[in-house]
């Protein structure tokens, strides 16, 4: 109970400056006040949706590019030249670094600045403060620090590509000695300084931002909202951010060594290297702890990219089920242990490196765990559907497709996680499918999901439905065409972070799977096309929102559908039942949102 | 030319608008709310679930005729029937739950899509449907884990040779050199400070057992039936020896040894009549005749399989497995390290 009394000082304190600034601030309030530099959730998490919409057109157009080199390598497409330059595109075909920078810059863009700084960063701040009933995050000032370090790391990536050697080349998991040695690859130079430099920044961003996520949801819930209460957005936004607080720092201390060895002769990742035609002096070092830094951080983050898209799923299907989510409290406990368990699988990613085999065989057994809870959930998406009344939004489409998504790109993870079976299959084509599928493709679509569903939230307009409809079937057929023929070529051998497979004979009758995963994704990235058409219009002339589109309960939807400086003019809202009580017997409309009292006998369903 | 392209592009710009409009203005007019879902639009959706599920299922089995006579021929070595096994056991598993979770979802999609008429049940959660996918899952996992342990154990700590063939992989950037131990069987140490023209691998030339280790390029030989016992090594980043046919791979890391063992069962005479490799090859040497290009026969490889820069792609070696004796012959007439080093 103390938290309540402690939230409600907090919270008497914003109201206090809320109503102060509606006499004197708001109006003088200048434009960069209001939209560039600002401190306000709303404005802070449209601020991270459109960096990461272009970031992600970017990235995009890159994966086109290299995948027209794998259909057809040596074929000119003159405008290849015109995009990358003499340098990089002579004649309109593609330079094998060139083609090392663009997937290993896509595979950056997507990871970090998408799925991890867009998708967190956009929806955290959208909704925490909206979903718990606070009239902001605990701080704005480190939140629009953690908008602006984001901002300039995407900047500093993105000026990576414009320099005389090129962007970092050494894949996105950047393993030195690689990444360490410029004689190695051009892409080693000054290209991966700015990597580094850029994913510094973005650290910061990312512990700002997950500092203030975690203690805002921890202290500013409005009375009533216990943590029993909270939607399953809230859940997965703070797993997440913890995840993210505890295993970023060691990805920056990867970084810094990877820094020191590059510049100043240390020798944490480096032994007995012969190189450019002289051997280095430094011993003693090993770019197998490297490794170990990486995916420490590396697992838990791709646990960071799914959980918020999860979250926000968990969401949508319930809404639109018009049912309670199945099995609240389990969701709740296999996203513990989800978060948990990502901890201590990480060498998974390292079972060909020489390891012991004893300690191979530990992570096998800790991989395995995770997909007990992973399906827990995965049967929990389900049976919410079962005897519900889906109704299909957009939102809800994307959000079925993540399911779908999960379970195809989960079962493959099965076969990955064992050690003996990853011996054939590790670093092939196989993993290529397998993580786009399972991480890709579902935190993709849920944050389209997430989009279609909050847009009115953010934009106080509507998206058109029927564009959302197109845009949902030419994406989920589109990418599952990319994706699921390439396991074929990983179970054939290919390896993946080849320029052409066709260098020698051995996969040359591959070609054709080639050709049609670049269709596939030309269809794919066509569809998104009208996403992006559907998105920027509605911005500016899209419908009017109505208070509650989706018939919603959670609390976002009580506030006025404007951009009210403190989100809720008056007092803050009372919460008096968890966020799903959908269909429930006994009330009048399918919904009851969370502002409405517990009649006599009823029970509250969190309590389950 | 490009006064012609922008102006296009602001005439298209101007007729969208003026579409939009149109559109925009309907829409007041008619007081429609356009964003809801009505029970056409579930119907429609519902019905494309379903149909996608088929068509999912439809184009994966057709994935499996077309492509799966492609995946890599039988094992060539003999732990990879093993994982080979494994591997089908464990595909026939994963398959088995794609199908029916995908297929559950599909199905109560298109089953449960909303009508106006219709209200969801309430339902909270179910203990016992719950106790039962995670205790299923969880049994399933157990014997996932204890078989795939068993055979890793057994792959990885092999010892039932005491008397193996050595043979070490040296990767730079980009090609590979195989390193046999000559006739004292011993393998001289390495030391990199002394690489140079002569001593490509960086041995310790004051090490005399050097002398009479063996260094080959371009190809090795194998004798059949025979353990061998790989130890990898880099001169310059972590490279990926990686033998498909053999069921094998290992990472090279500079500084570091590592190994890997396995024992060649198939020559690649045998190799290149089987059936599943000859349609392969055929077709392959359909698509090289069309481009003008000799045919070629099959021949086992050892692949990079860890990013190592521009030519990462093409750093491969051909593998020959032989009997016995011809394996003895092709070995006689390779090079010492000597004989390399004193030209
Ligand atoms: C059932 C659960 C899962 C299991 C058992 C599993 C297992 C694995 C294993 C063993 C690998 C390494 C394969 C190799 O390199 O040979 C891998 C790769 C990967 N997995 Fe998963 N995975 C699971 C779910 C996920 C999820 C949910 C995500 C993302 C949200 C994910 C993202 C990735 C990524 C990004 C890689 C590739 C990293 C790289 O090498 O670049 N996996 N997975
Ligand atoms: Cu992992
Ligand atoms: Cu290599």
């Amino acid at each position: 109970m103390e938290h309540h009394t402690h939230a409600a000082v907090i919270e008497g304190h914003n109201l206090h400056d809320h109503a102060h600034a509606h006499d004197h601030h708001e109006h003088h309030q200048t434009f960069v006040q209001k939209y560039v530099f600002s401190m306000d959730h709303k404005v802070i998490s449209r601020q991270f949706l459109i960096t990461a919409v272009v970031m992600a057109v970017l990235a995009m157009v890159m994966s086109i590019i290299f995948r027209l080199q794998l259909a057809w390598p040596g074929e000119k497409f003159a405008f290849i030249e015109t995009l990358m330059g003499k340098k990089w595109g002579k004649d309109g075909i593609l330079d094998p670094n060139a083609y090392l920078a663009l997937i290993t810059i896509h595979g950056t863009i997507m990871v970090f600045f998408v799925l991890t700084g867009g998708l967190s960063g956009t929806f955290a701040n959208l909704l925490i403060p909206y979903q718990i009933g606070a009239r902001d995050m605990a701080s704005g000032f480190l939140n629009m620090l953690s908008y602006w370090f984001f901002f300039a790391s995407s900047i500093v990536m993105v000026s990576s590509l414009f320099i005389e050697d090129g962007p970092a080349s050494a894949g996105w998991t950047i393993y030195p000695p690689l990444s360490a040695l410029p004689e190695a690859i051009p892409g080693s130079k000054l290209g991966m300084t700015m990597w580094l430099i850029s994913m510094a920044l973005f650290v910061v961003s990312s512990l700002l931002g997950g500092l203030n996520y975690i203690i805002t949801i921890i202290n500013l819930r409005t009375k009533g909202m216990k943590m029993t209460r909270l939607p399953l957005t809230m859940w997965a936004l703070l797993i997440t951010a913890i995840l993210g607080v505890l295993s970023f720092p060691v990805l920056f201390s990867a970084v810094l060594l990877l820094i020191f060895d590059r510049s100043m002769g240390t020798s944490f990742y480096l032994s007995d290297i012969y190189i450019g035609g002289r051997p280095m002096e430094q011993v003693g070092g090993s770019p197998i702890l490297f490794e170990h830094l990486f995916w420490f951080l590396g697992h838990p983050e791709v646990y960071i990219v799914l959980l918020p898209a999860l979250g926000i799923t968990s969401e949508i299907i319930a809404t639109n089920s018009r049912k309670p989510i199945f099995g609240y409290r389990a969701m709740i406990g296999s996203m513990l242990a989800i978060g948990f368990l990502s901890f201590i699988v990480w060498g998974h990613h390292m079972f060909m490196t020489g390891m012991n085999p004893f300690l191979g065989s530990v992570f096998v057994f800790t991989t395995l765990l995770i997909a007990i809870p992973s399906a827990v959930k995965a049967f929990n998406y389900i049976t919410t559907l079962w005897k519900g009344n889906i109704q299909y939004t957009p939102a809800m489409l994307f959000s079925i497709g993540l399911v779908s998504s999960f379970i195809t790109g989960g079962v493959t993870g099965i076969i990955l996680a064992d050690s003996t079976l990853d011996i054939t299959i590790h670093d092939t084509y196989f993993v290529v499918a397998h993580f786009h599928i399972v991480m890709g493709l579902s935190a993709i679509f849920g944050m389209f999901a997430g989009v279609y569903h909050w847009f009115p939230k953010m934009f106080l307009r509507m998206m058109n439905k029927k564009l959302g409809y197109l845009h949902f079937w030419v994406t989920f057929i589109g990418a599952y065409g990319v994706f699921f023929p390439q396991h074929f070529l990983g179970m054939a051998g290919v390896p993946r972070r080849y320029y052409t497979n066709s260098n020698f004979p051995l996969f040359d009758n591959q070609i054709d799977i080639n050709e049609f995963c670049t269709y596939m994704a030309i269809f794919a990235a066509f569809g998104q096309t009208i996403f992006l058409i559907n998105f920027f219009y509605s911005i500016f002339r899209g419908e009017k929102a109505p208070q509650n589109p989706w018939n919603s309960n959670t609390l976002e939807w009580t506030s006025p559908m404007a951009h009210v400086h403190g989100n809720w003019p008056g007092a803050l809202p009372e919460v008096h039942r968890w966020p799903y009580d959908y269909s429930k017997p006994g009330h009048e409309h399918d919904f009851v949102p969370q502002t409405v009292p517990l009649g006599p006998d009823e029970h509250d369903g969190g309590e389950h | 030319m490009t006064l012609l392209y922008i102006l296009a592009f602001v005439l298209l710009c101007i007729a969208l608008n003026q579409l939009f409009r149109v559109f925009e203005l309907s829409r007041d007019l008619r007081g429609e709310q356009l964003y809801k879902t009505h029970d056409s639009d579930n119907r429609f959706n519902g019905r494309g679930m379903l149909l996608f599920m088929f068509a999912f299922f439809a184009f994966f089995l057709w994935q499996i005729d077309s492509y799966y006579y492609r995946i890599l021929p039988k094992s060539a070595s003999e732990h990879g029937y093993k994982i080979d096994a494994l591997l089908n056991a464990n595909y026939a598993l994963v398959v088995l739950v794609f199908f029916v979770v995908n297929g559950f979802l599909f199905f109560f999609a298109w089953k449960y899509h909303g009508t106006k008429d219709r209200k969801a049940e309430y339902i909270l959660h179910n203990n016992k449907l719950e106790m039962l996918w995670t205790t299923v899952p969880a049994i399933a996992l157990a014997f996932i884990i204890i078989f795939g342990l068993k055979y890793w154990n057994e792959i990885m700590k092999r010892n039932n040779d005491p008397n193996p063939l050595k043979i070490e992989l040296y990767a730079k950037q980009f090609d590979w050199t195989a390193r046999y131990a000559g006739k004292d069987d011993q393998f001289g140490i390495d030391d990199y400070m002394q690489i140079n023209g002569g001593n490509p691998v960086g041995l310790d030339t004051n090490d005399i057992r050097c002398n009479d280790d063996i260094l080959v390029k371009n190809e090795f030989h194998l004798p059949v039936n025979k353990e061998i016992v790989f130890s990898f090594r880099s001169r310059d980043i972590i490279h990926s020896a990686f033998m498909p046919h053999f069921r094998a791979q290992m990472n090279c890391v500079p500084g570091q040894i590592t190994s890997f063992r396995f024992k060649p069962v198939i020559t690649t005479a045998e190799m290149r009549k089987d059936p599943h490799v000859q349609r392969n090859i055929n077709e392959i040497n359909a698509i090289r005749a069309k481009k003008g290009e000799d045919p070629i026969e099959f021949d086992y490889l050892v692949l990079c399989n860890k990013i190592c820069g521009a030519s990462h792609y093409n750093m491969q070696m051909k593998i020959v497995v032989e009997s016995e004796a011809d394996y003895n012959a092709w070995l006689a007439k390779q090079k010492t390290f000597k004989a390399i080093a004193q030209k």
